[in-house]
């Protein structure tokens, strides 16, 4: 693996644990040529709205953008899948020279006419701004025609990171939400769901917990979201924010102009589930009742799953995993998770952490354990073969990487059809790694044959 | 069954629902796969790249490096050309690449980022790698445009004009083939029938080893495979060219620039434009043309296939005749695809595309009989959803009963309960994708079972008793 060498520039953003000092660079733009994995300030405005499965997404540009986007997500929605469809102004050579307001306001008035929706998102991409479409004005105007939000979501892929995109999606939100004029009366015990997006169903199972516990959920924003259900967020005692990276600012600015408190969970894994759900029963504890239902609702939970988890942990136990992910706050969790089923972290790495998530991973992780951050294929490769992975848990473009190289892959992104949050999830967690892991396809790719002669050498 | 032309309308909207196409640069990225030791470099967001990865990966199951200038709210007003300069620098560093392959993309073609004045400043090259520039802004064409663009600027840039022909060896008489956008099984079967036939071929792009190799002991910056440089290099001294493709030819008629358009003007290379093969008759002719510029006779196992095959038809004919498709992808594509469903008895009444070359019509009427033409509905620049209400807007006993195509139709197959066969690109819902075999009599063979066996599973679900005998 000397081979493969590391970018000059990408140095302070990788660091061992252990073997230097800790002084981890992040929140910075990718490198040019670095071939990073993230995607544009677009895509983090697109996975935050994109469940609402009522309104309207229209995006505003060439094609490529829509194209790339449609059906994504596993997001389900329990009723309309308006969310499922790709809108898209689809400019051409013409649009550019003289503009695509007209044809914006025409396609939206379109769309609004076909599929009712109860509110449309407009994401400007790249170009918008640069042809200069004054697309606040169409929306303005288009609000006024149908008498539904039209809310423009500044999306343009160059003006940032993905981070930017997840505060333009929340800018977008609050929007909606200060569309409802109705005076806020604060609902007794009840919070909205943060960042939750409804993967494969994972809404519901976090609100069938709430349910047990008597907490009365609001709204979630987005999971199988409803544009009247996020309008009414405001009423909500509490905001419980999963997922913290991408709608913390929704978050603080609902504390800041509505004096809604917020606290950081994570529904990942046994420990971050039930740590979750005591700190909402404790932040409601003028209802005692809730605290002794939140208890039984976790002993219960937890001893129907505790058999089965066993079991496989026979088989992974001292088994190594290496996990990049999108928002370090996940990994967090995932650490966790992994040591229930016996297994060790060997590197650990995110697109958007900060200096504060970095350190609390070099804090958790054991000695030797890499962290990255913002990697490319080539880092991602190097280490995970030098640490003698067993398993990689990442998306879509880290999956070649790792079966490349012979090594067990989990999906943790938002592809996948399969809730993994909650004590069920984790069941489903388990499965996944465990089939994985365990598969006998490993002893027949290259990396893992005995090594004979020249050809075996690794 | 005389259908009316009354219904040949289809449903017109100002916005694009469900695209049956992506964007240029996607086309380019894959062509600079399918080039030996070459990076392809987005110049734009950083985001381009990462989705056009996302979507080829999700395809061919392979890693997919697109590296990317990344530009910032800075780059976008004061110009690209320094992202662009750091890029190159740390993509040959990175990967020590034999060729990066540039695109554009909508945001640098619009602040009017001069990239070949860039890279002129640069030399084209850095130390020793050669850098090709492709135009592809995502506001003009599809990616299908970007695949033939970058196939073009990259036979431009390695047999510029009045590059002196060295080596025009007499014995080894070697062709230059661009296939355009055939899956890695189509491929690696032309490499086949090249090999069968004896006749040296350069095969422009080739990504069915890169994008389909092994497991690896180490990994590989860039996998191995892909039509090399120095073969592209000598695509001067060749016989002849063969472009694949009815669109594309026409396209090369009224004067868009293809490949073979620039070996033929340059070095007098004659070029024989003939649709993709699919199917009997397609094949014919691809295989004629080849024996006919080779001067060697068809190989003996390719009479043999014809004849399985047209036998094959033969025994299935019963199901497949009169039964209505939807074919949908990319233009050549569903030309060539129209062509064979026309030889075996199915009409294919919708043939869309998101495609705009408008030479489609054009392509599908010189493949089809007369009598076809007349009950077909021809679309190009066309979405999902004009192709779904089209297809349930049309009267039950006219309306299609298969649907032919990439996995993107699924959801409109699934609300429109008809069944779906996956062929082209992309697959995102199935493995197997880059392994369809399309083209030749053996693709036809396969298109062919899968197409018969998938209307009688249709009968067998929807049969109250399930036969077990067809």
């Amino acid at each position: 693996m000397t081979s493969i060498s590391v970018l000059k520039q990408r140095e302070k953003q990788i660091y061992q644990k252990g073997k230097q000092p800790f002084e981890m660079e992040c929140e910075t733009k990718s490198l040019a040529g670095a071939v990073s994995q993230r995607a544009c300030v677009f895509c983090g405005s697109r996975v935050v709205l994109y469940p609402i499965a009522d309104a309207l997404h229209l995006i505003h540009g060439p094609i490529g953008c829509a194209s790339y986007t449609w059906d994504i997500r596993g997001a389900l929605s329990s009723g309309p899948e308006l969310h499922r469809m790709s809108f898209s102004t689809d400019l051409s050579e013409t649009d550019i020279i003289y503009g695509g307001e007209k044809k914006l306001k025409k396609a939206l008035l379109e769309l609004i006419d076909k599929y009712s929706p109860k509110a449309a998102f407009i994401y400007c991409t790249c170009i918008v701004g640069i042809i200069g479409d004054d697309v606040d004005a169409v929306c303005r105007q288009v609000e006024k025609e149908t008498d539904i939000p039209v809310i423009p979501v500044h999306s343009e892929g160059f003006k940032g990171t993905k981070k930017d995109g997840y505060k333009a999606a929340c800018d977008a939100l609050f929007s909606l939400i200060e569309r409802n004029k109705a005076p806020r009366v604060t609902i007794p015990d009840s919070i909205n769901i943060l960042g939750e997006f409804n993967i494969g169903g994972e809404t519901w199972i976090i609100k069938k917990y709430y349910e047990a516990m008597g907490v009365k959920v609001v709204s979630v924003i987005t999971g199988d979201g409803r544009v009247d259900e996020v309008m009414q967020a405001g009423n909500a005692a509490l905001n419980v924010v999963q997922c913290s990276g991408s709608v913390t600012h929704l978050a603080k600015q609902m504390q800041e102009e509505y004096g809604i408190p917020y606290i950081r969970v994570s529904y990942f894994g046994i420990e971050d589930t039930s740590d979750a759900l005591y700190r909402v029963a404790v932040f409601f504890d003028q209802n005692p009742e809730m605290l002794k239902k939140t208890k039984e609702l976790i002993k219960k939970e937890v001893q129907a799953i505790i058999p089965s988890l066993e079991t496989m942990k026979k088989d992974l136990e001292g088994k190594k995993a290496a996990i990049y992910v999108g928002g370090a706050f996940k990994a967090f969790s995932m650490i966790k998770a992994l040591r229930t089923l016996g297994m060790e972290v060997v590197l650990a790495g995110s697109q958007t952490g900060t200096q504060e998530d970095y350190e609390v991973l070099r804090q958790m992780c054991n000695e030797g354990t890499v962290i990255l951050d913002d990697s490319n294929p080539l880092e991602l490769a190097k280490y995970s073969v030098e640490k003698d992975a067993d398993l990689f848990i990442g998306g879509v473009k880290e999956r070649p990487i790792a079966y490349k190289m012979g090594i067990g892959f989990c999906d943790h992104n938002h592809e996948r059809k399969i809730p993994l949050v909650g004590f069920e999830g984790m069941v489903n967690f388990a499965k996944e790694v465990h089939g994985t892991v365990t598969s006998p396809v490993w002893d027949l790719v290259p990396r893992r044959q005995t090594p004979t002669g020249k050809e075996g050498v690794i | 069954m005389t259908p009316s032309r009354s219904h040949k309308t289809t449903p017109s909207y100002t916005p694009t629902q469900n695209a049956c196409k992506m964007c240029t640069p996607l086309g380019a990225t894959l062509v600079f796969q399918g080039i030996e030791g070459c990076v392809p470099l987005l110049h734009g967001s950083q985001g381009c790249s990462t989705y056009m990865r996302r979507y080829l990966i999700s395809h061919f199951k392979e890693p997919v490096d697109i590296a990317s200038s990344n530009f910032t709210e800075e780059t976008a007003v004061f110009g690209g050309g320094a992202n662009l300069k750091l890029a190159i620098e740390n993509v040959a560093r990175q990967y020590s690449p034999e060729m990066i392959g540039i695109a554009t993309t909508c945001l640098s073609e619009t602040i009017g980022d001069d990239v070949p004045l860039i890279l002129n400043s640069m030399g084209n090259a850095i130390d020793g790698t050669a850098l090709v520039h492709v135009s592809t802004p995502s506001y003009t064409g599809t990616h299908v445009d970007g695949f033939h663009g970058a196939v073009a600027a990259v036979v431009d840039r390695f047999n510029p004009a009045g590059k002196k022909i060295v080596y025009r060896p007499k014995k080894k008489k070697k062709i230059n083939l661009f296939p355009g956008m055939l899956s890695n099984e189509d491929l690696r079967h032309l490499k086949d029938v090249f090999a069968d036939f004896h006749v040296p071929v350069t095969i422009l792009p080739d990504y069915s080893e890169r994008l389909e190799g092994p497991s690896w002991q180490e990994y590989q910056a860039i996998q191995k495979g892909g039509t090399p440089v120095s073969a592209i290099e000598k695509m001067n001294v060749a016989v002849h060219s063969m472009e694949l493709g009815s669109v594309l030819g026409l396209m090369a008629e009224k004067g868009t620039q293809t490949a073979g358009t620039i070996l033929s003007k340059r070095f007098g290379i004659p070029c024989t434009r003939l649709p993709i093969p699919i199917g009997v008759k397609a094949t014919d002719r691809f295989l004629d043309a080849l024996s006919q510029i080779s001067g060697r006779p068809v190989p003996e196992r390719y009479k043999k296939e014809k004849w399985r095959l047209v036998d094959a038809y033969v025994d299935g004919n019963k199901y497949v005749s009169k039964k209505r498709a939807l074919i949908y992808g990319e233009e050549d594509f569903v030309v060539s695809m129209a062509g064979f469903l026309a030889e075996v008895g199915i009409i294919p009444v919708i043939c869309a595309s998101g495609g705009k070359s408008k030479t489609f019509n054009q392509a599908l009427e010189a493949i089809l009989p007369e009598t076809l033409i007349d009950q077909i509905v021809i679309q190009n620049d066309m979405d999902f959803t004009c192709m779904e209400e089209t297809a349930a807007g049309m009267p039950e006993n006219l309306r299609p009963q298969i649907i032919i195509g990439n996995s993107k139709g699924y959801a409109m197959a699934r609300r429109l309960k008809i069944p779906l066969v996956r062929v082209g690109f992309p697959i995102h819902d199935r493995v197997g994708g880059s392994r369809i075999l399309h083209i030749g009599y053996k693709g036809a063979q396969q298109l062919f079972d899968n197409i018969v066996n998938t209307i009688l599973t249709a009968r067998q679900t929807e049969s109250r008793v399930g036969y077990s005998y067809m």
